[in-house]
């Protein structure tokens, strides 16, 4: 039992970090219906600012107590990501408004391409580790451990989400924002400044990714310049499965799949270990009297899981878990 | 009615296929002129290639194998060479293969085009093997200081050669050690399904069985993972003496982070990939105890010369295969002055009977062109620096005390 | 497609085309034998593109997984005439074995995502491809089919009887090496690839394709089975890409997982969005640009950063990805609709800047 808690831990500490970056796949696509490809770079961004400044205030024996370190670093990274946020639409995004839907598709490849080579020369191609100053306490509960980062994460990102649902949902902006998604081009004859509008959901975003990077960087305790590309992907997917474009579903479907792969890591080996049925041969038996096990499918396959799950969610809901339907252009 | 536009755009097509082709054409022709045997100080250039990943997930690795191809060039140059009677420039044409295996042959076919005298690369095996049929053809040695696959020597090419230790050689070193070290009951063995990792685990798997250790059923990352989290929880459940993971540094660090942040008390072992202080940076304490094998004898044993001269140079220590690289490039100018000719027909019987004394160790090659009867050192991380504490050569462990003691360094 | 004779100057200019590719890879050979190998790599990828086409550009269907079906088709080789399997089959065997076997993953992706739209169809195959290569990666255990991640060597070049398109060979005073004869076969199956596409353009099926790309719910209404003929379109879609695989195991010896990464699946897509979906003649633009612009600023970039500054300010690898990554925006910025795109595109793009 305490093995499943732990993989529950696991997965929900992985999950919020998904939500945080989904969040900005969703927010950009529900205003836009663009796939911003280089969110996954602005994650990279974010997590590398924060290491330099931490690591520069570490170095430097301020006398500073560690967290405050740690949110000087966050506060350095939220407003250098939301710059990049802001320049990679008006100059890669905003030219394209209007075009073919696969344009800006494009140009969010050669920016990815762009930021994570500049990244690259600034940082360096090692991969860099994360100044580990916060002292990481373990917790015992009920036979699981918790450290205190995983415990900060998980509260960091409900907080996030709060703060956003309040931010759309509660203020001028929001309703902007809102207005926006539902037909610019009425939104924009109602006297929302649609440009205004686009430009901060990218910033807010980018902030939020900002963030995220710094948790996956304090977590894992590990930075490099092409960090960003898979866990963009993953989030991508979350905000897919839970139905792009809406706030609540990218939340839903970050955590679900922060649980589907630690749950599947964790467990598809033991449900495919062909001794359970070691009877069908004796070859098979054999073998298992030998090793003790003939794992059809392992962790090796977490991924695997993963999509599995994806698709078949969109197979039976075809617009993601609390998705609407979305127009069919390619 | 689709036709009557065609011939326009076939028209514009063939025009870009010109101009492309007129392009290529005149930049490799200046190319072609610098590549000539021109005068540098009036000395005759021959250029060595060197490949690996300059760019990507593991861009580092390659900037490091560069760096030694780089410092063996330049100590030569710097020695001043006269081979076949003509005084010798040494000119490193280093490329970018992108760890791509695509880009492999394309990368060899140029070195060939450019006229290479010999080769130092590639950095990973899935590059290197499709590379080397391309050198194999046009009959350019080419030695890798980081490719492991036993597959790479087993084509049946004269022109291939590593300075690093195969899969084979290296796992069943790690894993005897263990055995003997740490009498584990059960082992689990973790990779990150590469060529590299899955090869490495494979074999030590192998030779953990073989010594009646009880294998848990293989579990898998891939070379991007960092969260290890769910896999180590389950491990934990199986209670394992010993994790071996097979892999590089950026997954190896946070593994054992996590795996002791879980509480898990088993000992950690790694192959050459994770075998460098940076686990201590990744890992902080947790790295603490966990063992790893690298192919040769440790630099700082066999030569402590490179080390201080690499330092010098580049301002921090190697990572993990310069000083192979290093070997390479070294192996391949000695080879060349034994026979005083560049022609590397004429210099490969050399090469192949080459017995030489490197960074690394000291180095002959087998027949198939793999390093002969390879030392396998087994290093310990002691208070956040990996020290050697283990030699081992043909199966038999020996301290390293003693053994740097016997080689009198 | 016939109709009206053909103008003579239309003759001469195919003649001349014709003839230029004749001679192109003895004029690469004659620089570097390398950019015959680049030359040959672009063909693939114009095989490549011109496959994700059909399903992109004329079907509309967004595909991000589509070097699933190449990495099927490069196994399906090497498995048949490797010593993998001890198996050495002849390629004319393998190949069509190789288009059929990506045809039917085709239709295992097609069917259960037929229902699917835009941007949830694109991570759905997204995630086949991801699927597909994950297997090709582990299933080496527990019973060793594909080699895992060690991949398999010595793949058997194409050969008929003694002619093996690995050797050189000397022939009426040229000298044939393997990677020109492999230039001319890729030509061959280039030509017929466009052929079967141009014909496919005008047919029945691809008119039903962009009546399908440009409105679903009408494309019914009219009468069309959308449904095979959306299979139909990932079907031959998968077929190309299943010979291209083929013909890459043939010429690369040795094929392992890593070359069918998702990374690939975008350079396709992006050599089709490039050149200008649905043009037949600007994918194939947009596939032989994006291959040679990363080799040309290979050759380029450190002699003129030594000729600007005297030194090489930046690693010339960091700055050809730089360079790679600007020319893909500002391509887009400035032909949003791609490079040549295609009437209908065109016509779409100018009706949506009016709005």
């Amino acid at each position: 039992m305490d093995v499943f808690l732990q993989q529950i831990v696991n997965g929900l500490t992985l999950g919020s970090i998904y939500a945080i970056v989904a969040l900005g796949y969703t927010m950009v696509y529900g205003i836009v219906q663009l796939i911003n490809f280089a969110h996954g770079e602005v994650v990279m961004i974010g997590a590398m600012v924060a290491l330099t400044v931490i690591g520069s205030l570490a170095g430097a024996n301020t006398g500073m107590p560690p967290i405050v370190i740690v949110l000087a670093g966050i506060a350095c990274a939220v407003p250098v990501c939301m710059v990049v946020g802001f320049t990679m639409e008006r100059v890669a995004y905003r030219p394209l408004r209007g075009a073919p839907r696969l344009a800006p598709l494009i140009t969010a490849i050669g920016i990815s391409i762009i930021l994570q080579h500049l990244a690259m020369l600034i940082w360096s191609r090692n991969p860099l580790s994360f100044p580990q100053i916060i002292p990481n306490p373990v917790f015992e509960i009920a036979g699981a451990s918790i450290t205190g980062v995983q415990i900060a994460i998980i509260g960091l990102s409900a907080l996030m989400m709060l703060g956003l649902t309040a931010l759309v949902y509660r203020t001028r902006l929001g309703v902007a924002m809102r207005a926006t998604s539902e037909n610019p081009q009425v939104a924009g004859l109602m006297g929302v400044n649609i440009n205004r509008v686009i430009s901060s959901t990218f910033v807010i975003g980018a902030g939020l990714g900002a963030v995220a990077g710094v948790m996956v960087g304090t977590y894992y305790g590990i930075a490099h310049y092409t960090m960003g590309a898979l866990l963009g992907l993953k989030a991508f997917s979350a905000a897919v499965l839970g139905g792009i474009g809406n706030l609540a579903g990218a939340m839903l479907g970050g955590i679900l799949l922060g649980l589907v792969e630690a749950l599947g890591a964790g467990y598809i080996g033991e449900f495919t270990d062909l001794c359970h049925v070691s009877w069908i041969s004796s070859g098979l038996a054999e073998r298992c009297a030998r090793d003790g096990h003939v794992v059809l499918m392992g962790s090796n396959y977490q991924d695997v899981f993963a999509f599995l799950v994806l698709i078949a969610v969109l197979v039976f809901r075809p617009s993601g878990l609390l998705g609407e339907r979305v127009g069919d252009r390619a | 009615m689709q036709l009557s536009r065609a011939p326009a755009r076939l028209r514009s097509v063939a025009l870009i296929f010109a101009v492309l082709a007129l392009a290529a054409c005149g930049k490799q022709e200046e190319a072609a002129k610098s590549a000539a045997p021109a005068a540098a100080g009036g000395a005759t250039v021959v250029k060595i290639g060197h490949a690996a990943p300059l760019t990507g997930g593991i861009a580092h690795l390659g900037k490091d194998n560069e760096a030694g191809v780089r410092l063996a060039i330049d100590e030569a140059n710097a020695k001043g060479m006269t081979i076949g009677g003509a005084k010798i420039h040494f000119e490193m044409m280093s490329e970018d293969d992108e760890g791509n295996p695509t880009k492999g042959p394309i990368i060899a076919q140029k070195f060939a085009d450019a006229k290479v005298a010999g080769v130092v690369g590639h950095l990973n095996s899935g590059v290197t093997i499709p590379a080397s049929a391309v050198y194999n053809t046009a009959g350019i040695p080419m030695i890798s200081g980081s490719a492991t696959n036993p597959k790479l020597t087993e084509q049946g090419f004269a022109v291939t050669f590593r300075t690093v230790g195969r899969d084979d050689q290296q796992g069943p070193a790690i894993a005897s050690y263990l055995v003997s070290q740490f009498k584990p009951k059960v082992v689990a063995v973790v990779d990150d399904a590469t060529s590299y990792g899955e090869g490495l685990a494979n074999e030590v798997e192998k030779t953990l069985k073989a010594a009646g250790v009880t294998v848990l059923a293989r579990e898998k990352g891939t070379d991007k993972t960092a969260d290890w989290k769910a896999i180590l929880t389950k491990l934990k459940g199986k209670k394992p003496d010993a994790i071996f993971y097979g892999g590089m540094d950026s997954g190896g660090g946070p593994l054992v982070k996590q795996g002791r942040e879980l509480g898990l008390k088993a000992v950690f072992a790694f192959g050459d990939g994770a075998c460098s202080d940076k686990m201590k940076e990744l890992a902080g304490d947790a790295s603490e105890g966990m063992v790893c094998s690298q192919a040769g004898i440790p630099a700082q044993a066999a030569s402590k010369p490179f080390i201080d001269a690499f330092k010098a140079k580049f301002g921090s220590d190697p990572i993990i295969y310069a000083p192979f690289t290093y070997d390479a490039a070294n192996l391949i100018i000695a080879a060349m002055q034994k026979v005083d000719s560049v022609d590397p027909a004429k210099y490969l019987p050399a090469l192949k009977a080459s017995s030489f004394d490197g960074a690394s160790g000291h180095i002959e090659f087998d027949e198939k062109g793999d390093r002969k009867d390879a030392e396998i050192t087994i290093f310990a991380m002691k208070e956040g620096k990996i020290v050697p504490v283990a030699i081992i050569k043909a199966g038999k462990t020996i301290p390293f005390e003693e053994f740097a003691k016997g080689a009198g360094a | 497609m016939a109709g009206k004779p053909m103008d003579v100057k239309v003759k001469i200019g195919i003649v001349l085309i014709a003839l230029a590719l004749a001679v192109l890879p003895f004029m690469l050979a004659s620089v570097g034998t390398a950019w015959v190998r680049i030359t040959n790599l672009a063909i693939l990828f114009c095989l490549l593109s011109l496959g994700l086409n059909i399903v992109v550009g004329f079907a509309g269907l967004l595909d991000l997984g589509y070097i699933a079906f190449y990495g099927v088709g490069a196994y399906c080789y090497a498995l048949l005439a490797s010593p993998h399997f001890g198996l050495h089959l002849p390629f004319w065997i393998i190949l069509p074995i190789g288009a059929g076997l990506a045809c039917l993953f085709g239709v295992l992706l097609g069917a259960p995502t037929l229902k699917l739209r835009g941007d949830y169809l694109a991570i759905v195959t997204l995630g086949f491809g991801e699927i597909v290569r994950v297997f090709l990666n582990n299933l080496s255990q527990p019973v060793n089919i594909t080699n895992g991640p060690q991949g398999i060597t010595l793949i058997d070049p194409f050969k008929v009887d003694g002619f093996s398109f690995s050797k050189t060979e000397t022939f009426l005073g040229l000298t044939f090496s393997g990677p020109i004869k492999y230039y001319y076969l890729l030509l061959l199956v280039l030509l017929v690839v466009i052929v079967v596409n141009v014909r496919l353009q005008d047919s029945r099926i691809g008119r039903a394709w962009v009546a399908i790309r440009e409105d679903e719910t009408a494309a019914q209404a009219m009468g069309i089975n959308t449904r095979n003929v959306k299979l139909l379109a990932f079907a031959m879609g998968a077929s190309f890409g299943g010979i291209a695989g083929g013909m890459f195991s043939a010429m690369q010896g040795f094929i392992s997982p890593e070359s069918f990464v998702l990374v690939e699946s975008i350079m396709v897509l992006a050599m089709v969005v490039l050149g200008g979906m649905g043009n037949i003649w600007g994918v194939i633009a947009g596939a032989v640009l994006l291959s040679f612009v990363p080799e040309i600023l290979r050759y380029t970039v450190e002699p003129l950063q030594k000729a600007a500054f005297g030194r090489l300010v930046i690693e010339p690898e960091v700055i050809r990805m730089l360079l790679f990554g600007l020319a893909l925006v500002l391509m887009m910025l400035f032909r949003p609709a791609g490079l040549f795109p295609s009437k209908t595109r065109r016509r779409e793009f100018a009706a949506g800047e009016q709005h």
